[in-house]
């Protein structure tokens, strides 16, 4: 099963929708640890992104996902911004000129990604970070593929493992970002960054598994 | 709310624009990006200096751009670092030949967009490197934080490091240069009431009206406690107090001093508080080569102040002293 460029551009319209949804949720979860823009940011961001893609026939992946870490590098600002532009970037590399992806471009997409945010945020597991969400997703995705389990359920249970890291960071204290300030103080909050990550998973999931 | 801003979306741009227009013979601004630079930009074969942030926390650092500090100044949202976009055009601006020098206040969104700016600009050929400011002695600079935040003890890096890059030095020395500062410049905060960011509307935390929060952060991030109010003796000896711990300062070294306002601590409470600093350091015999009291990083209309000592040697006394003319940073 694989998806071609013009749905990669649909995915991501839906990335952006559900962000715009969510904006006042993630800004309150980053409003108690952070510095309240989180979701604020990143819908002014992903609309860029939908701006940019308007125009663009879907013959190369990469292409879509690079216009889509610029625009999230150029208009996010604060942190999120080149954590997730970074993602993109890295991820555009993996897809240069494919028009076609299927779950083995998606663990090699996700794993660069992963592979960026650590780079950029100098971040680990544990952090309290989107690490925390990505990492164990990709985790499943990665068995799923050697053990050729259908994608829809590898994809499920990728996103129930990200919410689960979501839930997670709300065990940790935070060593990374404005929220480390708050040392022990931050345990007991759920990470923002990570809580974004685990709903573009979840969307992707919504998408692939909607079918259409 | 109760403040003078038209729409809180311009505040930064129509700032910019007033600056300008102020310090027409200083500066002018880039197009279409929120950065100002020296009007006669860039400068042939000397090393710029670039530095910038969230906005709000004026003169900094659009008012440190001029002969002996910064080439350019990028303007982020209110309190929200600056995308790499306007820093990358910034150092393209500047580039004289001999390198650009970002100076960085050590905030994880800072950190990021000005290394992505770094790695733009490198692919385009230009030489660049940057030093990260964290004098903050109120965090913990520990793995387990984000560690030290950036607070004025910048300033003295501009003006140092300014100075050296204005006598002709290569971008290395001026890093090295830049680096000793950060070594030797250690600061604390205290807020006595809180801000109010444009956009948000309302403040970002709440002191009761007998209460004050030391070691606060220049956006309103926590500090080491709350307390309650007391006399400016025993806030400045707490202040104080707290930097030596961090310094290894003997009798008959030497040190400037900075006394920071962050906005509405009128001058009167900022001289007390330096009358105060000059005891105790006296006290310990520690000379105190040269004295700022002002407004140099504020935080909006955060009240309050801080304190900055930076531990002085030959080198760093001659360039604290070298001229520097600059919209809010005069010396001559």
């Amino acid at each position: 099963m694989s998806v071609n460029g013009l749905k990669i551009i649909d995915i991501l319209n839906k990335i952006a929708d559900v962000i715009d949804e969510n904006k006042f949720y993630l800004t309150e979860l980053d409003a108690a640890i952070g510095d309240g823009d989180h979701g604020l940011n990143m819908s002014k961001g992903f609309a860029v992104v939908k701006e940019k893609l308007k125009e663009d026939t879907g013959s190369n992946i990469g292409d879509i996902l690079k216009k889509t870490g610029m625009a999230l590098v150029s208009n996010v600002g604060g942190a999120s911004g080149p954590l997730y532009g970074t993602a993109f970037l890295k991820a555009a590399v993996v897809m240069n000129g494919k028009g076609e992806m299927d779950l083995f471009d998606f663990v090699m997409v996700l794993q660069a990604a992963l592979d960026g945010i650590k780079m950029r945020g100098k971040a680990e597991p544990d952090d309290k970070t989107m690490i925390d969400a990505i990492e164990p997703a990709l985790n499943v995705l990665k068995d799923g593929v050697e053990k050729r389990l259908p994608v829809k359920v590898t994809l499920k249970e990728a996103v129930d493992a990200a919410y689960r890291g979501v839930e997670h960071t709300k065990e940790i204290t935070a060593r990374k970002g404005r929220a480390s300030y708050l040392g022990e103080r931050s345990i007991g909050h759920q990470d923002p960054g990570a809580t974004s990550s685990a709903l573009i998973l979840d969307t992707i999931y919504q998408a692939i598994a909607d079918g259409r | 709310m109760k403040k003078l801003v038209n729409r809180p979306e311009n505040v930064v741009e129509e700032m910019l624009s007033g600056m300008v227009l102020a310090h027409p013979d200083y500066v002018r601004k880039l197009d279409g990006f929120n950065v100002l630079v020296r009007r006669e930009s860039p400068v042939e074969k000397k090393v710029a200096l670039v530095s910038g942030g969230g906005s709000g926390h004026e003169p900094s650092h659009g008012g440190y751009v001029g002969y002996g500090m910064l080439d350019a100044a990028i303007a982020g949202d209110v309190f929200t670092s600056p995308t790499p976009d306007p820093i990358y055009e910034a150092i393209k601006a500047v580039d004289g030949g001999a390198g650009v020098l970002l100076i960085v206040k050590n905030y994880t969104g800072d950190i990021m967009n000005f290394e992505m700016a770094k790695d733009m600009a490198e692919i385009d050929g230009c030489q660049v490197e940057y030093v990260v400011v964290n004098d903050d002695v109120a965090v913990e600079n520990s793995t387990y934080t984000a560690g030290r935040r950036g607070i004025a003890g910048t300033v003295f890096v501009h003006k140092i490091a300014g100075a050296k890059a204005e006598i002709g030095a290569s971008l290395e020395e001026v890093k090295v240069t830049a680096q000793k500062v950060i070594d030797n410049v250690r600061s604390m905060g205290m807020a006595l009431s809180p801000c109010i960011v444009p956009a948000a509307g309302k403040a970002n935390f709440t002191l009761a009206e007998d209460e004050m929060e030391i070691g606060m952060g220049i956006h309103g991030e926590p500090g080491t406690h709350k307390d309650t109010l007391k006399t400016a003796d025993e806030i400045t000896a707490q202040l104080v107090n707290k930097i030596l711990e961090d310094m290894q300062l003997l009798d008959g070294d030497e040190v400037a001093v900075m006394i920071n306002g962050l906005a509405s601590t009128p001058l009167m409470e900022l001289y007390i508080v330096n009358r105060r600093v000059h005891e105790i350091l006296s006290s310990k015999g520690i000379k105190i080569y040269k004295t700022f009291v002002g407004e140099f990083m504020t935080s909006l209309e955060m009240a309050g102040c801080s304190v900055s000592v930076l531990e002085l040697d030959e080198e760093l006394k001659e360039l604290l002293n070298a001229s520097a003319d600059t919209p809010a940073f005069k010396l001559l």
